[in-house]
C-alpha cells in the first residue's frame, strides 16, 4: 500500500494516458513480429492432466458419498436441515399442507403480511407498492410460482444473514480476518455458479437443499463486505470516546458500533437479497421450484412470452424487497438521528402499525378458511358480470407478438451491428491478445496494470496471469477477456452518458430507474431467445447480454455521483458563465472523478459475471467451457478450471480498477457511494 | 441505490390507510359470507398427489431432461402412472448429469431418455451399481450435420458433404474468421465435429453456440431470412416438425470407424435411445418398474405429442389422453403384466 501512494505521488513528466499508449505500441509490434506462436491453444474437446485430475475428484467424491462419515455426519444433516426449513416455508404460503389442499396462508393473508412488514420497515409509499406488487403477481397467473420463489429466496437470505453478519462484524474488528477473507469472497462472487452446481448436488443432493446453498454461496459476500465496512468506518474518536468511559468492547460493539453501523449493515441486506433473486432461474437447473421452472421450461419451447412473463414476476419481487429494504435503511438512519431528541414520529406511527397489525390477522384468517382469499381468483364476479383477472395471458401474447415483429423486420440492422463490431472491433482485439506469444500479452498487461494501477495491482496481475497459464486455458482467457475489456467499454459509456442525464434530472432518473432494475434482475435466459435471433449465435450476443445486465449499474453509481457533486459549486460555475455543456465537463465529470473509476470497476465485475451467459449464445472461450463443464462429467475439470480463470481475470480487472480509483481519489474529493 | 425520500409526511398516510383498511374489512366480511371454505367438500380445488388408497406404487420419481422430447416421454408414462397405477409422479426438472446423480440418491427413479453417456454409464453402472440399464425405449437418435431447408431446394448438391468446400464462403459469419462456419449446440453431446473438419480436410471451423436454445432460433432465423446455416442437429427433436432441416450425408458410418476420436472421418452412428433406472427401483416390484421396461415407442409418436406440447401448448396430461385416444394399443402394451388393464 505504501508503495502504492508513493509511487501515485511522484509528479510524472509522461503522463499515464501516453504511457499505456507506448505500451500498446510495443505490444502490437511484437505481435506482427510474433504471431502465432506460443499461443497456448487448447480445442474445445482438448484437456489437461490438471483437468483430468479434477475430474477423478468429482468421481471419487460421488462414488463414496454414502460411506464418508464427512457426509453422513456433515452435508447430510446440514441437507436435511435446510430442506426442512424451505417445507416449513413452503407449507406457509405455497405448497399444500397439513392435508389441506392449500398452502395455510393464502394469497390475501400473503399480500397483507407483506405490506404490514414493509409498512413497519419502510413507510406508507413502500407499502402501498408491495400491495400492487404482490397482488400483480397473483394476475399475472404466478402466485403459486412467486411463493415457491419467495419461499426459497427468504430461507437463503436469512441463512445468508445469520452467518453472513456476524462474519461481517469479525471482519470489521479484525484486520487479520479481513484480509483473510476478502479473497474468499472474491472467489464466492465470481466463481460462476455452474462450476459448482453439478458438485453441490453431490453434497446435498438434488433440490431445494442444493438451490438454497448455491444460492447462498453467491448472494452472502455483500452483507459480510457491507457490514464489515459499516464497522470498520465507525470514527476511532468515538470508540476512544467510548473506551474512556469505560466500555468494554463488547459493549463499545454493541452501544456504539453497530448502531452507527446499522444503515449500512441494512444496505448489504438489500444486496444480498438482490443477489438471491438472480440466481433464480439457475437454481432451477437443480430442481429448485418456482418462477425459475416457468422461465426453463418455456425456453425448451422458444415460449419467449411466457418466460418473460415468469421473468417480470421476478423483476416485480425484486423491486419490491429493494424499495421496501431501501426505505428501511433510511428510517434507520433518520431514526439514529432522531434517537437523540426524543421523537413524535415513531410515536406517531404506533397506532396506526397497531391497525394494520389486525388487519393483516384478519386476512391470514380469511385466507386460512376460505378459498377465494387462498387461492388467487382466475376471475371476479360482480352481480351478473364476470370480470378476468387474466393479465398473464395478455403480458405473453403481447411479448410474443413483439419478439416476432423484432425478429423479422430489425434483422438486417442487426446483422449489420453484429457484423461491424465484430469484425471492426472485436476480432482485431482479440486477435491482439491471444494471438500474441502468451508472455508478449502477459507482459503488457502486467506494464498496463503498473502505469494505470499501482505496483500492488500489477503483483497481483503477474500472479493471476500465472495461475491462467496454470489452469491450460490462456487463449481461452485472453478471448473472454477481450469480449469482456469491449463489453466494459460500452458500459463505461452508457453509464456516463445516462448517468449525466438521470443525475442532473430527477425526472429522467424516476422513469429511467424501474426500467435498470428490470435490467439487473430479468433472468438473462429470457432475452437470450430475442438476442440469438437478432444478433445470431456470437460472441457479440454474449457482450450484448453482458451490456444489459451491467450497464444498469454504471449508470446508476455514475448518476449517483453527478448528484453528489456540491450544489454550490455547480451554481458558482453556472454564475460565472458555464453552459450545461462546460458545466457536466469542467465540473460535474472531474468532481466525480472516484465515481467514474468505481463505475468501471463494477462495470467489470457485473460483465464478468455473464460470461457464462455468453458461453450459451456463441460467446465461446471460457463461458463454453464452464457450460461443458455442468454438461459433460470429461469435461467437469475443465470446466472448474474456465471458472478460476474467470476469478482470476476477475481479481486483474478489479485491483487494477481499484488502484485507478484509490489515485483518483487522492486528487479529487471524496465521494462515498455505499 | 435511491436518494433518501425527504420530508416524507407522517401525518398524511393515515386516513389513507383507514380507506384502504376499510375496504379490507369489507372484502373480508364480503368473502366470509359468500365464500367456499378451503378443504369443504363445496370446493374443488385438488392440488396433485393421489390420496394413498393404492399404495402398491407409491412415489415414482422421474428426471425430466430439459428438452420437450423428454418431456414427451414424461407425459405419457407419467400419465399412466398416475391414472392406472395410481402412483404419485415426483417430476424432477433437471439435467442429464444431474440426472444420473439422482439415482445414488434415489431422488430419481428413471431416465426415459438417455443419448448414449458412457462415461456415466461406466461410473454408476459398472462401478457403483447404483443404475441399471432398463432397455431401449424404441427411440433412433440420428446425430448430423442439418441445413435449413431453403438451402437445400436452392443448392440440390449442398446434401453430400464433397461440395461443402464449394459453399464455403457462403456459410462465413463474423466468428468463423477466412473458414465456413459450422455451429455446435449443446455441449451435452460429445462431438465429433472438429476432427471431422480436420479429417475430411472440409474449409470450415467450429463454432460453439453453447445451447440447444442457440441452434434451433439459428435455424429458425436462417430459415425464415434466407441466410445460409451449416450446423450440428439431431433427431427426434420436436423443432423439425416445425422446419424440416436436411441432413448433410457423410461418409457413412461403419462399425469403427470411429474407434479413435482424432481420426473419425465418417458419420456418426445411429443412437439406440435407452432407459436407466435406479437398482434400488429395479428391485422394488414396482407395477410403475414393469410400465418403464414395457415403454417403447417411434421418433413419429414422440414427435406428435412433443407438437401437441411445444406448439399447441397443450399441458402434459392432456397431450398424453389425447395421444392414447388415437394409440389404445400402445397404452395396453405398456401396461401389460402391472395387473391393471
Amino acid at each position: 500500500m505504501a508503495a502504492a501512494v508513493s509511487y501515485a505521488t511522484i509528479p510524472r513528466r509522461v503522463g499515464r494516458p501516453t504511457l499505456v499508449a507506448a505500451i500498446v505500441v510495443v505490444w502490437i509490434a511484437l505481435f506482427t513480429v510474433f504471431r502465432g506462436r506460443n499461443t497456448l491453444s487448447l480445442a474445445a474437446s482438448q484437456v489437461t492432466p490438471l483437468h483430468t485430475w479434477l475430474n477423478q475428484l468429482n468421481t471419487s467424491v460421488g462414488t463414496n458419498r454414502d460411506t464418508n462419515p464427512l457426509f453422513v455426519y456433515f452435508f447430510n444433516e446440514i441437507q436435511v436441515g435446510v430442506t426442512r426449513l424451505v417445507t416449513i416455508v413452503q407449507a406457509l404460503i405455497s405448497q399444500p399442507a397439513l392435508g389441506r389442499p392449500l398452502p395455510l396462508i393464502g394469497w390475501l393473508g400473503v399480500v397483507a403480511i407483506a405490506t404490514l412488514v414493509a409498512l413497519a420497515f419502510g413507510n406508507g409509499r413502500v407499502a402501498l407498492l408491495t400491495l400492487v406488487g404482490f397482488v400483480f403477481l397473483g394476475l399475472q397467473g404466478l402466485w403459486q410460482e412467486s411463493m415457491d420463489t419467495l419461499a426459497l429466496t427468504l430461507v437463503a437470505v436469512l441463512l445468508s444473514l445469520a452467518i453472513g453478519i456476524p462474519l461481517g462484524i469479525w471482519a470489521g474488528l479484525s484486520q487479520r480476518f479481513h484480509g483473510l477473507v476478502t479473497p474468499v469472497l472474491d472467489v464466492m462472487q465470481v466463481m460462476p455458479t455452474f462450476v459448482y452446481l453439478a458438485p453441490l448436488t453431490l453434497l446435498f443432493l438434488i433440490g431445494p437443499a442444493a438451490a438454497t446453498i448455491a444460492t447462498l454461496i453467491y448472494a452472502m459476500p455483500p452483507v459480510i463486505r457491507l457490514t464489515a465496512h459499516g464497522i470498520r468506518s465507525v470514527p476511532i474518536e468515538t470508540l476512544e470516546a467510548a473506551e474512556s468511559l469505560g466500555s468494554t468492547r463488547l459493549q463499545a460493539l454493541r452501544k456504539v458500533m453497530l448502531p452507527m453501523a446499522k444503515r449500512t449493515i441494512v444496505i448489504g441486506i438489500n444486496q444480498t437479497i438482490m443477489a438471491a433473486l438472480a440466481m433464480v432461474t439457475i437454481a432451477a437447473l437443480v430442481a429448485a421450484p418456482g418462477l425459475g421452472q416457468t422461465v426453463v421450461q418455456a425456453l425448451e419451447s422458444q415460449d419467449v412470452g411466457t418466460a418473460f412473463n415468469a421473468g417480470l414476476a421476478i423483476v416485480i419481487l425484486a423491486i419490491v424487497m429493494d424499495r421496501v429494504t431501501t426505505a428501511a435503511s433510511v428510517r434507520v438512519e433518520a431514526g439514529y438521528r432522531a434517537a437523540a431528541a426524543p421523537g413524535g414520529a415513531a410515536r406517531a406511527r404506533r397506532p396506526l402499525l397497531a391497525v394494520a397489525s389486525v388487519l393483516a390477522g384478519v386476512a391470514v384468517y380469511v385466507s386460512y378458511t376460505y378459498e377465494v382469499a387462498a387461492q388467487f381468483p382466475s376471475h371476479l364476479t360482480v352481480g351478473a358480470h364476470q370480470f378476468s383477472l387474466d393479465v398473464g395471458s395478455r403480458i405473453i401474447s403481447g411479448t410474443t407478438t413483439a419478439t416476432a415483429w423484432a425478429q423479422r423486420d430489425l434483422h438486417g440492422l442487426t446483422s449489420w451491428i453484429t457484423n461491424t463490431v465484430s469484425y471492426q472491433a472485436l476480432n482485431p482485439l482479440q486477435r491482439l491478445l491471444d494471438d500474441s506469444p502468451w508472455w508478449v500479452s502477459f507482459a503488457a498487461i502486467v506494464a498496463i496494470a503498473l502505469v494505470v494501477g499501482s505496483w500492488r495491482a500489477a503483483a497481483v496481475a503477474a500472479g493471476c496471469l500465472t495461475v491462467i497459464t496454470g489452469t491450460g486455458l490462456w487463449q481461452d482467457s485472453m478471448d473472454t477477456l477481450a469480449a469482456t475489456l469491449l463489453a466494459a467499454l460500452a458500459v463505461l459509456l452508457l453509464g456516463v452518458v445516462v448517468g449525466v442525464w438521470m443525475g442532473r434530472s430527477s425526472r429522467v432518473d424516476g422513469v429511467l430507474r424501474p426500467l435498470l432494475d428490470a435490467g439487473q434482475t430479468m433472468p438473462a435466459f429470457v432475452y437470450l431467445v430475442p438476442f440469438v435471433a437478432l444478433f445470431a449465435a456470437s460472441r457479440f450476443t454474449g457482450v450484448m447480454a453482458a451490456i444489459v445486465y451491467a450497464a444498469p449499474v454504471a449508470i446508476k453509481i455514475v448518476a449517483d455521483g453527478i448528484r453528489g457533486v456540491s450544489p454550490t459549486t455547480v451554481e458558482a460555475a453556472r454564475a460565472a458563465g458555464s453552459n450545461s455543456w462546460q458545466v457536466i465537463t469542467k465540473v460535474q465529470l472531474p468532481m466525480s472523478v472516484r465515481t467514474l473509476a468505481l463505475a468501471a470497476n463494477q462495470g467489470l465485475i457485473y460483465v464478468l459475471a455473464m460470461v457464462v451467459v455468453g458461453g450459451l449464445v456463441g460467446g465461446g472461450a471460457l463461458g463454453f467451457d464452464v457450460v461443458a463443464g455442468f454438461s459433460q462429467i470429461s469435461l467437469f475439470g475443465k470446466g472448474l478450471a474456465a471458472g478460476a480463470a474467470i476469478v482470476m481475470l476477475g481479481i486483474v480487472l478489479d485491483r487494477i480498477t481499484q488502484a485507478a480509483a484509490r489515485r483518483a481519489d487522492a486528487g479529487a474529493h471524496t465521494y462515498q457511494v455505499g | 441505490m435511491r436518494p433518501p425520500i425527504t420530508g416524507l409526511p407522517r401525518r398524511r398516510p393515515i386516513p389513507r390507510f383507514r380507506i384502504a383498511a376499510a375496504l379490507a374489512v369489507g372484502l373480508a366480511l364480503l368473502t366470509a359470507c359468500s365464500g367456499a371454505k378451503v378443504g369443504g367438500t363445496a370446493g374443488g380445488t385438488v392440488a396433485g398427489g393421489s390420496p394413498a388408497t393404492k399404495t402398491a406404487c407409491g412415489t415414482l420419481s422421474l428426471a425430466d431432461n430439459p428438452w420437450v422430447g423428454y418431456e414427451a416421454d414424461v407425459a405419457v408414462v407419467g400419465y399412466l402412472a398416475h391414472t392406472k397405477l395410481g402412483c404419485n409422479v415426483r417430476v424432477q426438472h433437471i439435467t442429464e448429469q444431474v440426472s444420473w446423480q439422482g439415482f445414488q440418491s434415489g431422488q430419481v427413479q428413471a431416465i426415459l431418455e438417455n443419448w448414449g453417456h458412457q462415461d456415466l454409464k461406466k461410473q454408476y453402472i459398472d462401478t457403483t451399481h447404483v443404475a441399471q440399464d432398463a432397455g431401449p425405449d424404441g427411440l433412433q437418435g440420428v446425430i448430423g450435420w442439418y441445413v435449413p431447408p431453403w438451402m437445400a431446394q436452392k443448392y440440390p448438391d449442398i446434401t453430400n458433404w464433397q461440395n461443402l468446400n464449394k459453399y464455403a464462403a457462403l456459410f462465413k459469419t463474423s466468428e468463423s474468421g477466412s473458414k465456413g462456419q459450422l455451429l455446435d449446440g449443446d455441449p451435452s453431446y460429445v462431438t465429433n465435429d472438429a476432427a471431422l473438419v480436420t479429417n475430411l480436410k472440409l474449409n470450415y471451423k467450429v463454432v460453439e453456440g453453447g445451447s440447444e436454445t442457440a441452434l434451433i432460433q439459428s435455424f429458425r432465423s436462417a430459415q425464415q431470412n434466407k441466410t445460409p446455416l451449416l450446423a450440428y442437429f439431431y433427431s427426434p427433436q420436436w423443432f423439425l416438425n416445425e422446419v424440416p432441416l436436411v441432413k448433410v450425408n457423410l461418409p457413412p458410418y461403419t462399425p469403427g470407424c470411429d474407434a479413435v476420436a482424432a481420426k473419425v472421418a465418417c458419420d456418426y452412428p445411429a443412437y439406440q435411445l435407452d432407459k436407466i433406472v435406479s437398482t434400488s427401483f429395479a428391485n422394488s416390484g414396482s407395477p410403475a418398474y414393469t410400465l418403464i421396461k414395457n415403454f417403447t415407442w417411434t421418433n413419429a409418436d414422440q414427435n406428435t405429442v412433443a407438437k401437441y406440447i411445444a406448439v399447441d401448448k397443450l399441458s402434459d396430461d392432456a397431450a398424453a389422453t389425447k395421444f392414447f385416444a388415437a394409440n389404445p394399443q400402445l397404452e395396453a402394451a405398456w401396461l401389460a403384466g402391472t395387473g391393471v388393464s
